[in-house]
């Protein structure tokens, strides 16, 4: 009992190192794991080198220019009839079929039917079965499928594939996506902080000028749609900006456009750029103002005295001082945005689809993580870049965030 | 000192309780579904019948369809959910991953006339891993107060911009708009999927949907559709008639379904992989494979039963006294020309359209 009593006693470093624990805890459970899982699941995928051992090693051997010998054949007719029982041959079918398109039905087909053939020829009654078999480009995804640490999910997110020769090749024209989604998203993002930028340094000039009273009355019109579900305020922009909208109602209202030709503002970039930009603004106004708020006025002043003019005086000594502010605030715009989907999704139309919603699409619907994981490890790593870059030009440690 | 130990015991056995899946778990059943007037059709058309029946209470969670979420579960072996709603084409992709109890040798009740559920359901419905429930529809949906003059009729009207100019809505992916686009060209529905398999085909598809490129607005959630047609953000969209349904019948608008050319797709029943209910689950799942629970729901929302003999029984709408028979899309007028959705086919190359579908959007 008093060696505990003594030891609570002493101040020690171990307290704020244990106040810290949970949330380090925290961010270990809900971030870390999770992302070197990701990470490591873009790389590595065991599935079909433990259902196929056998045929796969056979395959090595083999010089992949004709059909593989009627050993390979037996080896995988069995490999996959106790892969049928065990329920493995789904997953087999799968991913060869990720790299073959077409050929996902011809394994549960195969195996289904193998149970009952006698024959000795396997090879033949494969055949028989589905022709597929006869297709060396099956044999090739088979064995490529097969390869436990694979960079075909990296190549693959950035419109590559591993080419017959062994080297690399751009994927067929109609399936280029992800560079041009990249692009978008990059382009979608700077658009989107250089709005956010000009429209928020104004506001946050303001706030930071007026009156306390005031100043709290302006903050919370900021921040109560920050409050708002985000869906809520992407629908309502649909509400506002759509043909038959309040907007478009006015303008007819007033006579600046005829009823018939109502502008588009929304299912496209316009409706995009101006929902983004509403959603994030709150987070380039807060650093700014925050940063704004703790420049002296006294400094305009001495500006002034000293003979420039209001221009020269924002230009040479005010906006100097906000730097670290709009940096700040840039750098958090341009970063959200970049993993932005449901507002473009909902209101962005044709051009509205961001690298975000690949993602989605590939942990949602198709089920292939180890795509998602590669094309969010690129995303992750074009944040690191601007985090980088940012660092260089401006210095991390003059951010300021309050 | 004692006090003390009882608190730990406490806190003991209270992990122990979770960790072993306790006992006041026992007889709870957690069914996942879409939410909506979808969850609330099934949660009156036979949950609360199941639950007088058995005693087993129901946990209903929503989820938006996907396989994210159980895959997540499975792969943690923290499964928590027994039950999910799901479409045919997530219910392939899951089974091939493992995500699903083998549910194919389930005793599932008879008919009333006493046919064996095998004769009864559907070709094809009682599936490895799940077992279809209902019939549900994308189809053409328009609003009569957006359209002056003439009103479309057929499929081939949707992509006739001369006769109806205008906006639509269609689903921001590729499976049911290579369908329509095909059957919209002319291409019987017998022939389309066959044609889909070729190149040139493919081409074709792509091509019907460039002519009406520009004038389409892409929806995303099934909410939109009725949205858009109400707001007057298009003249006609493509839509789940379950859906436009309950905006017809229960929000009373005056939106018309062309059922000409409709795509028919059924949702299914089916248990996680390694679910914590397993037994319960299994009841569950008899019970609402049954032809009256499957009647329970068409009388709510007009989803028709997957089983010859539910599609007589449906009767009147249980709120609203709507006599339902001409709202499924397995009624006999509605039902002249449409197409089965091809889940095989889609399962080989869902991932490769997607891409070519969206690299298509981007041009």
């Amino acid at each position: 009992m008093a060696s505990t009593r003594s030891q609570n006693q002493e101040p020690s470093r171990l307290v704020p190192i244990g106040l810290a624990l949970p949330l380090v805890a925290f961010v270990l459970v809900t971030f870390v794991i999770p992302l070197g899982t990701m990470v490591v699941q873009s790389a590595y995928d065991p599935q079909v080198a433990q259902a196929l051992p056998k045929t796969l090693d056979l395959l090595r051997d083999w010089n992949d220019s004709a059909l593989p010998s009627s050993d390979v054949f037996e080896t995988i007719a069995s490999e996959l009839i106790s892969s049928r029982e065990d329920r493995s041959i789904g997953k087999v079918a799968t991913r060869v079929n990720r790299i073959k398109s077409g050929s996902r039905s011809v394994f549960a087909k195969t195996a289904r039917r193998l149970e009952r053939v006698e024959d000795t020829d396997l090879k033949t009654a494969m055949i028989e079965i589905d022709d597929r078999w006869e297709d060396i480009e099956l044999w090739r995804a088979i064995r490529s499928a097969g390869q436990k640490f694979t960079a075909r999910h990296y190549l693959r997110s950035v419109d590559l594939e591993p080419a017959q020769d062994g080297g690399i090749q751009q994927v067929s024209e109609d399936q280029r996506i992800y560079n041009t989604l990249y692009f978008r998203t990059v382009y979608v993002s700077l658009a989107v902080t250089v709005l956010c930028f000009l429209i928020g340094y104004p506001i946050a000039y303001a706030i930071a000028s007026v009156s306390d009273s005031w100043a709290k009355i302006l903050l919370v019109i900021v921040l109560v749609p920050f409050w708002t579900s985000l869906l809520v305020r992407t629908t309502s922009w649909l509400v506002l900006l759509q043909n038959q909208g309040v907007v478009n109602d006015v303008l007819v209202w007033i006579g600046l456009v005829s009823d018939d030709s109502r502008l588009a503002l929304v299912h496209n970039m316009t409706g995009t750029l101006i929902a983004m930009t509403h959603v994030l603004l709150p987070f380039m106004i807060l650093p700014l103002y925050a940063v704004m708020r703790s420049i002296p006025p006294d400094y305009m002043r001495a500006a002034a005295s000293l003979g420039a003019n209001p221009i020269e005086g924002f230009v040479k000594v005010y906006f100097p001082q906000s730097l670290p502010g709009v940096s700040a605030g840039c750098l958090l715009v341009f970063i959200l945005s970049l993993g932005y989907y449901i507002t473009p999704a909902l209101v962005g139309g044709t051009k509205g689809q961001l690298i975000s919603n690949m993602i989605a699409y590939h942990i949602q619907t198709s089920l292939n993580w180890g795509l998602a994981a590669a094309i969010s490890v690129i995303l992750l790593i074009g944040v690191f870049v601007c985090y980088f870059i940012f660092d260089r030009w401006v210095g991390i440690d003059k951010l300021k965030l309050g | 000192m004692r006090k003390n130990f009882q608190f730990r015991s406490l806190i003991g056995g209270s992990l122990l309780c979770i960790a072993a899946n306790c006992v006041w778990a026992e007889e709870t059943l957690t069914v996942v579904s879409f939410g909506g007037s979808y969850a609330k059709a099934c949660v009156d058309g036979y949950h609360k019948a199941f639950t007088e029946e058995t005693g087993i209470k129901i946990k209903l969670e929503d989820y938006n369809g996907g396989l994210a979420q159980i895959r997540a579960q499975v792969d943690a072996g923290s499964v928590h959910w027994d039950v999910v709603d799901t479409e045919s084409s997530p219910l392939l992709t899951g089974c091939d991953e493992g995500l699903f109890e083998y549910v194919g040798d389930l005793d599932l009740p008879p008919a009333p006339d006493g046919t064996p559920a095998s004769e009864d359901f559907f070709d094809g419905q009682i599936q490895d891993c799940g077992i279809g429930t209902l019939v549900f529809a994308t189809v053409i949906a328009y609003n009569p107060e957006n359209i002056d003059g003439e009103m479309p009729t057929t499929l081939q009207d949707f992509f006739d911009l001369e006769k109806f100019p205008g906006r639509r809505g269609m689903r921001r992916s590729p499976a049911s708009n290579l369908e329509f686009a095909l059957m919209g060209d002319g291409v019987p529905p017998d022939q389309v999927f066959e044609l889909l398999s070729t190149e040139e085909g493919m081409q074709r598809a792509f091509r019907k949907l460039d002519s009406i490129k520009e004038h389409v607005i892409w929806w995303e959630t099934g909410a939109q559709p009725p949205q858009m047609l109400a707001d007057g953000e298009v003249i006609m969209t493509t839509a789940w008639n379950g859906r436009i349904f309950n905006a017809q019948v229960i929000e009373e608008q005056p939106f018309k379904i062309i059922w000409d050319g409709h795509l028919r797709d059924v949702g299914a029943l089916t248990i996680v992989a390694g679910a914590p209910n397993l037994e319960n689950a299994k009841k569950f799942l008899k019970f609402a494979t049954s032809t009256r629970a499957m009647v329970g729901v068409a009388n709510h929302i007009s989803y028709a039963p997957l089983r010859h003999s539910g599609l007589p029984l449906v009767g009147k709408h249980a709120v609203t006294g709507e006599d339902m028979q001409p709202h499924m899309p397995t009624y006999p007028e509605n039902s002249k020309n449409f197409l089965w959705n091809d889940v095989e086919w889609w399962s080989e190359r869902e991932d490769e359209l997607t891409e070519r579908f969206n690299a298509w959007l981007s041009r």
